[in-house]
């Protein structure tokens, strides 16, 4: 049985209907597959049905371990988001992206095709001045309403600068990390394991973070 | 494993005309803004919809079993059927900006957002709702976010087989309590009233769970303890009595609500509750400014209600609006 409904598939090509550029999801597993490996993998290739622009290549988390390591995954279930010409952007899924977070997903999938990060030209102009590699990480849970803002500005940030690789984690999927990083309340965003916030912040707050954080 | 959900959209766009005089800008996009939304838009004014977010305090409920042509939905689904209809008509929506202030402009009036932004309206539905209310004691403000939550629906999953507090009965509280039967290991409820004030339906529910749940009613919360994360709270019969410590590693704040009302203070009139006061026709006390939902002084706070006066608040408007250009 498909995960996505008639009414969800009609909206989802809607959506992708005027996407500009090709995609491919890279999707992370492994043989014995884990909580919601089965699901992440069924709901990339479902949503590839969807468009003739994405496309989906599954990796096995062991296998393919140059890939891995290439993209940085070192859990599963991962989606990586690539733009035209296997553009790495930086944008990570770590966990199921469903729920609240299934519209990041898509909104994902049309900032790589596009190559626009969609912010306002204070924030491009702001992120020219980051020095230093920022990796965020933003703890979610499926439930959160306020959480597919955070997720989309960080997607959004890792769109806009090389320097940012930005990481959507499931938190009830990975309880190691949400217990290292004292995930008690979502979203937490988390910049290169030093500085973190609850909540989601507007867009400057939000990059004002991000500059401290690469400085 | 629970079945997944699938959510396509919560950004409805972020568009609009700094400076330019709309005919309607509704402030707040829960059930009575989105519903002013369609009524004014199926009347042509040319309007503009600001909200921090979509779907209000719906999203923070689970569970509704009380919206009529729904047996049941989850309060994000009918959130995003709201949301669904708005999109069909052509007004200027902008999510992710906060208005902040609230005053007259000449004829017209000014709101400004938090980022800096004026816009201009010829008329003006309040609808921004309430928010949870502080318990104000120690301990809570330094814990926020690290065992405090005022949001259950959000943070539950994240205290998988921990002992937690629901701080308060209502519904709102009993709602909490729901959610977090299937996750949390025990469940606290304490509450300064004697009994339960829910709707029985919901007490039922969390009775058929046995004793997962331990009730202190009549008892106030004296503090919150814990270093860098909640390790529990401090617990006392009111009218005095032992204090009693429970062991735990969540709170969840459930004691009501605050109305959303700061951008009007000073410029509308408010009751002691710091809820607007309207008249029947969702009319304030300036002319020209119409609220509707939970931030105004209507009793009953609940989803079918803030929709209807959102449908009157933009009626109202309307009427106003024709009446000025003649």
């Amino acid at each position: 049985m498909p995960l996505l409904d008639e009414s969800v598939r009609n909206e989802v090509k809607r959506e992708f209907a005027d996407l500009s550029g090709a995609v491919k999801l890279l999707v992370f597993t492994q043989e014995f597959e884990c909580d919601y490996c089965a699901e992440t993998r069924s709901l990339a290739e479902e949503l590839s049905e969807l468009s003739d622009r994405i496309e989906v290549e599954v990796h096995d988390l062991l296998d393919s371990k140059a890939v891995a390591e290439k993209y940085g995954i070192d859990k599963i279930p991962a989606i990586v988001v690539l733009g035209e010409g296997d553009r790495d952007y930086g944008i990570r899924f770590f966990g199921v992206p469903a729920g609240y977070e299934f519209s990041s997903l898509l909104e994902a999938i049309k900032m790589a095709a596009s190559g626009d990060s969609g912010l306002s030209p204070e924030a491009r102009e702001a992120l020219k001045e980051l020095k230093n590699h920022v990796h965020i990480q933003v703890f979610v849970t499926l439930t959160c309403p306020y959480c597919p803002m955070a997720v989309q500005l960080a997607h959004r940030c890792a769109v806009e600068s090389e320097l940012v690789r930005a990481d959507m984690v499931e938190a009830s999927e990975f309880p190691h990390l949400a217990y290292r990083y004292g995930v008690y309340a979502v979203p937490k965003v988390v910049m290169n394991e030093r500085g973190s916030f609850e909540g989601a912040l507007p867009e400057k707050a939000f990059v004002d973070h991000l500059l401290a954080a690469g400085s | 494993m629970a079945k997944l959900k699938f959510l396509v959209s919560t950004e409805l766009g972020r568009a609009f005309k700094e400076g330019h005089p709309y005919d309607l800008v509704i402030v707040g996009a829960g059930p009575a803004g989105l519903t002013a939304a369609v009524y004014a838009a199926r009347k042509k004014l040319e309007a503009l919809l600001i909200s921090k977010d979509v779907g209000g305090q719906t999203l923070l409920t689970s569970d509704i079993e009380n919206y009529m042509g729904y047996h049941y939905i989850s309060g994000k689904e009918l959130a995003a059927k709201f949301e669904e209809q708005v999109k069909k008509y052509p007004i200027d929506i902008a999510v992710g900006e906060e208005v902040v202030s609230l005053g007259r402009a000449g004829e017209d009036f000014a709101l400004v957002t938090a980022s800096g932004k004026e816009i201009r309206a010829r008329a003006v539905i309040v609808a921004t709702g309430k928010r949870s209310r502080p318990l104000n004691v120690p301990g809570e403000r330094e814990l926020v976010g690290r065992g405090v939550s005022y949001c259950a629906v959000c943070d539950a999953p994240l205290f998988a087989g921990k002992d937690v507090a629901v701080i308060g009965a209502g519904n709102s509280g009993a709602t909490a309590v729901v959610d977090l039967l299937k996750i949390a290991n025990r469940i606290y409820v304490v509450d300064i009233m004697p009994e339960w004030r829910a709707d029985p339906v919901l007490v039922e529910r969390i009775g058929a769970a046995g004793e997962k749940v331990e009730t202190f009613f009549a008892h106030e919360v004296i503090r919150i303890e814990g270093k860098d994360r909640v390790e529990g709270i401090v617990i006392r019969a009111r009218g005095g009595g032992d204090e009693v410590k429970l062991p735990l590693q969540g709170v969840f704040i459930e004691i009501g609500l605050i109305p959303n009302s700061d951008l009007a203070k000073g410029f509308l009139e408010l009751n002691e509750a710091g809820e607007i006061v309207v008249d029947c026709r969702c009319r304030t006390s300036v002319p020209g400014v119409f609220a509707a939902g939970d931030v105004t002084n209507v009793p009953e706070k609940q989803v079918i209600i803030a929709a209807g006066e959102g449908a009157k608040a933009a009626l109202s408007a309307y009427a106003y609006l024709i009446g000025q250009r003649r």
